[in-house]
């Protein structure tokens, strides 16, 4: 057990490190970083001062070194379009991102799996396959598209939800959170269930095929044979063998959710990561976007180690093939 | 030439199965006129968008032609510039496609070449091509694009930002598209690879290229022309998407998604149109596309037609 994980943490220590130097070469490489601290009238002088103090003349080996020390402390420098230092622009942006990427995985993830496991259990029923044709649009409709749908609907028509910003925010040391008050809930309906629409669509056909699957295995023949209800075999016996890729998915899915929240975020104006991101592409702001790459990189990679960890637990199939291999 | 290109296509086994779906019919209509019409956008569209002689501001804000002042002159209104919504609109979906044709393009030449070769010479060249599609594989496309992008912003200078639009777009959705490509292309060459007709040409001394070119692509052919046409609908998409958020094509040449995002600004003061029907042309181009794919899947899977 102990050299699964320790393979799994130095796997995830690798892909750090090397999305560690994609961004330093970002950094680096990217425009000019003097040039874009100093402006136009710098004199060569105060350049040279500034390349030399920023290290930009050491060995690259050392810079490296250097930006990795930086970086997992935290620090990312200062914004170019901005002059505040990154990191704090970024701890400001987080929990606003989390917060709907969060809901938004549980809006995904419950009604997924309730509607594939209902479209699987009744084939072929009206409310199935409504379910399963409005997925299929689903797919074809970009995510800009129904948050402007939605906007139109509820805020310009109906008038009865915000259609940008957070609402009223309540403070906890660096967290801030919109979960207390109404007008923060509120502002959190319309971009977390935008955001979830595509993930939905995703896990409705994943667990519908694996559970259509699951219910043509012998186990299940045999426990309807034992005469045991409907119920008790799709809730109990069905169901938790449909749900182990529903967790690996809920991985990757955490990690789609935050690359599709700056698409989210740019709609309904939502100032989080990704709003923040956008605007640095626009300006060519290096220093947040190498940060926004370690950040997300970070955030993907400790999701998957968590979901290898808890596949682990969950699924005796892959003990056994750890335990043989080291046999 | 081309009648005759139809017919054989009709007489086939695919066109058999495409001739029994409705589906597959409708949206190959729908997809094909949307095509004719950006192609021929200079005859069709009522008016030339980007000549200055005919938009007047004087016009800007029309509604379409069902609405109160609306005007018999602009069928779907007009923007915020006076521009018609349809001729902008037809002329946006040129440029939509045309990216989305050429990086798919890119997207399946680099995948095929990586994924052929990597299925064909094997070893250790193998192991790198797919760690580093399974690496791609994990980061979101739209992501992928938005960095290459950005990336690419870097290095040109600013004032050429948006004559250098669409190349750059080219290459961030190319290059975010291409390790589908390169998957599923390695996986069918690692199954042709030991078919007999591969090792009989072995034997005569082909060299390795003209195996790969000559016998394994066009065996091959059939997954990646399902790939290619729901990864179309994909970097149609991802292009709008960008556009959509800034980053794209300017308002000056302005894609689909470059349409929305401007008219998305005047959906509080009531102009509806200027966003919806870019939003609508949209989907029903990218719904087209995507539903034959799907049809395509089916139709060229052998493993579904032996039922």
């Amino acid at each position: 057990m102990f050299n699964y994980f320790l393979k799994r943490l130095l796997q995830s220590i690798l892909v750090m490190l090397i999305v560690g130097f994609v961004s330093f070469s970002l950094f680096n490489f990217v425009g000019d970083p003097v040039n874009n601290m100093v402006g136009q009238e710098a004199s060569e002088e105060t350049r040279e001062e500034i390349r030399e103090k920023l290290g930009l003349n050491d060995p690259v080996y050392t810079q490296f070194f250097k930006f990795v020390v930086n970086a997992s402390n935290g620090e990312f420098g200062l914004s170019y379009e901005l002059r505040r230092p990154v990191s704090l622009l970024i701890s400001e942006r987080l929990p606003a991102t989390l917060e709907l990427v969060l809901v938004s995985a549980l809006i995904a993830i419950f009604f997924g799996v309730l509607f594939g496991v209902y479209t699987a259990i009744n084939r072929d029923g009206f409310v199935s396959n409504f379910i399963l044709i409005t997925s299929l649009f689903g797919v074809s409709l970009p995510t800009f598209v129904i948050g402007i749908l939605f906007i139109y609907l509820f805020s310009v028509i109906l008038g009865i939800l915000p259609s940008f910003g957070r609402g009223e925010v309540v403070n906890f040391g660096f967290w801030s959170t919109g979960f207390l008050t109404i007008s923060g809930i509120k502002a959190l309906i319309l971009p977390s269930i935008t955001l979830s629409l595509f993930q939905m669509t995703y896990i409705i056909r994943l667990v519908r095929a694996e559970m259509i699957e699951i219910l043509q295995t012998d186990y299940i023949k045999f426990a309807r044979a034992r005469g045991i209800n409907n119920k008790v075999i799709n809730n109990r016996h069905a169901l938790k063998n449909g749900l182990i890729p529903v967790i690996t998915i809920t991985g990757i899915n955490i990690g789609t959710l935050i690359a599709f929240s700056i698409i989210t975020e740019t709609v309904f104006q939502w100032p989080g990561m990704g709003l923040l991101f956008i605007n640095a592409v626009q300006f060519v702001d290096v220093p947040i976007m190498s940060a926004y790459l370690i950040m997300v990189a970070f955030l993907f990679v400790m999701i998957n180690f968590i979901v290898d960890i808890a596949y682990y637990f969950i699924d005796p199939r892959i003990r056994l093939k750890e335990e043989e291999a080291i046999k | 030439m081309i009648p005759q290109i139809i017919k054989t296509f009709l007489d086939s086994d695919i066109g058999y199965s495409f001739k029994k779906s409705k589906v597959a019919i409708v949206s190959s209509i729908i997809f094909v006129t949307i095509v004719l019409t950006s192609l021929l956008a200079v005859v069709i569209a009522p008016y030339n968008p980007f000549d200055p002689k005919s938009v007047s501001l004087m016009d800007a804000f029309t509604p379409p032609i069902w609405s109160i002042g609306g005007s018999v002159d602009f069928l779907l209104g007009t923007d915020q510039q006076g521009r018609d919504m349809l001729s902008t609109m037809i002329y946006g979906s040129q440029i939509s496609l045309i990216v989305g044709f050429a990086s798919i393009i890119f997207a399946m030449v680099l995948g095929v070449f990586l994924g052929v070769t990597a299925g064909y010479l094997g070893g250790r060249y193998e192991i790198v091509v797919m760690r580093f599609t399974d690496v791609q594989l994990t980061i979101p496309s739209i992501l992928m694009a938005l960095l290459v992008d950005g990336i690419a912003r870097g290095f040109i200078s600013k004032s050429l930002h948006n004559d250098m639009a669409i190349y750059v777009l080219i290459l961030a959705i190319g290059i975010s598209e291409w390790p589908q490509f390169a998957r599923i292309t390695r996986a069918a060459t690692l199954v042709e690879k030991n078919k007999e007709y591969v090792l009989a040409s072995r034997i005569i001394g082909l060299s390795d290229i003209v195996i790969m070119i000559k016998h394994i692509l066009p065996n091959i052919l059939r997954p990646i022309l399902v790939i290619a046409t729901i990864g179309l609908s994909q970097a149609i998409i991802t292009e709008s998407t960008l556009s959509f958020l800034g980053v794209g094509f300017p308002p000056t040449n302005p894609s689909l998604g470059t349409l929305i995002r401007f008219g998305n600004n005047f959906l509080f003061s009531g102009e509806w149109w200027i966003t919806f029907f870019p939003a609508i042309f949209l989907v029903v181009l990218a719904l087209s596309i995507n539903l034959l794919g799907d049809w395509m899947r089916d139709a060229l899977n052998p493993k579904l037609k032996v039922r």
